[in-house]
């Protein structure tokens, strides 16, 4: 613990909410000016705690959707019946303060050292850690191969749809939307499957990188479809947000 | 309730072992299954965390926060290495 506060990495500290910013009907972006940030890695996320009137206090974990080296950000969608991300979508203002703490995590992380091919498999909201590792790479200067298989309840509920469509600096995106789409929509469509995970992930021969994030279900059927398709278990990671889109 | 998986307590791992731990490598004590603790199953519900086996389901790991205090019941594991350069 010594250690810790030392570091002061972990000391829950509170940041001033620096903008607010819709990416979707239900989900917003929140840049945050924390005081005491030592910097964080692509992937990570930071706990924030919500204290009511009568001492009652609430955490979530949140994952970082910035680089490192850009400012510290997050990407909330509004749970319906929340107890924290109703208040952080719909009532958090530009100069409110808002109390967390991290960064938090080592193994859902990437590096540009830990090279690639990258595959980033995202379920709903759990594209935002995956879209910190694009800046990242593309800011870094990486020229791994990335592609991103992004899985979205209907078009609108994309979320950074406007910065993946402009690409990464060659990575790829593909869409499958699982509950509808425009008409005339000629990407994918329906729930993640081993025919479109077979599809659209690299070659197991490459000794890709993969990075799974979404709802548990989501999860578990990519994760066990990539080792069906011979990627080694230790270069798929995973991070799992229970059915819902908050953790 | 969902479950989450362990990358969610990494900030409460800090607090009980004073560093990073979701990279560590946990081996469950009743089947042998052997994963990073990024990937067990969580289930948190104040003031309890539960922390259960991928492949069998055994409770691995408890904590408890009260009274200022965070108990912590380990038995169900066999072991929990940190890699030495995190």
């Amino acid at each position: 613990m010594e250690t810790t506060a030392v570091r002061g990495r972990l000391t829950w500290q509170v940041a001033t909410v620096t903008s607010v910013t819709p990416e979707t009907g239900s989900v917003v972006t929140i840049t945050l000016d924390p005081p005491d940030w030592l910097g964080h890695r692509a992937g990570q996320h930071l706990d924030v705690r919500l204290t009511a009137d009568d001492g009652y206090t609430a955490e979530r974990s949140y994952s970082i959707a910035s680089a490192p080296g850009e400012q510290v950000a997050i990407t909330v969608e509004r749970l319906e019946g929340g107890e924290v991300s109703p208040y952080l979508t719909e009532d958090l203002r530009a100069g409110d303060e808002l109390e967390l703490r991290g960064p938090i995590g080592g193994y859902f992380v990437w590096e540009p050292a830990d090279g690639g091919p990258l595959i980033l498999l995202a379920g709903g909201s759990g594209v935002v850690p995956l879209r910190a590792i694009l800046r990242h790479r593309r800011r870094s200067g990486s020229e791994v191969p990335a592609r991103l298989l992004y899985s979205a309840r209907t078009l609108p509920d994309v979320i950074y749809r406007g910065e993946l469509d402009q690409g990464h600096d060659g990575a790829q995106v593909i869409y499958t939307l699982t509950r509808s789409h425009p008409s005339g929509w000629t990407g994918h469509t329906g729930r993640l499957s081993q025919a479109l995970l077979a599809e659209a992930a690299w070659a197991a021969e490459a000794n890709p990188l993969a990075f799974i994030c979404g709802p548990t279900s989501f999860v578990e059927t990519a994760a066990a479809g990539l080792v069906d398709l011979g990627y080694r278990p230790e270069r798929v990671k995973t991070e799992r947000f229970g059915a819902t889109g908050g953790r | 309730m969902d479950a989450l998986d362990g990358n969610a307590i990494g900030g409460l791992l800090i607090d009980v072992f004073g560093t990073e731990m979701t990279a560590a490598r946990s081996t469950c004590a009743t089947c042998g299954d052997s994963r990073p603790v990024a990937e067990l199953v969580v289930y948190r519900q104040a003031p309890g965390t539960v922390v259960r086996c991928r492949t069998c389901g055994s409770v691995l790991m408890v904590f408890v926060r009260a009274h200022g205090a965070i108990g912590t019941d380990l038995t169900g594991l066999a072991s929990l290495s940190q890699p030495d350069r995190p």
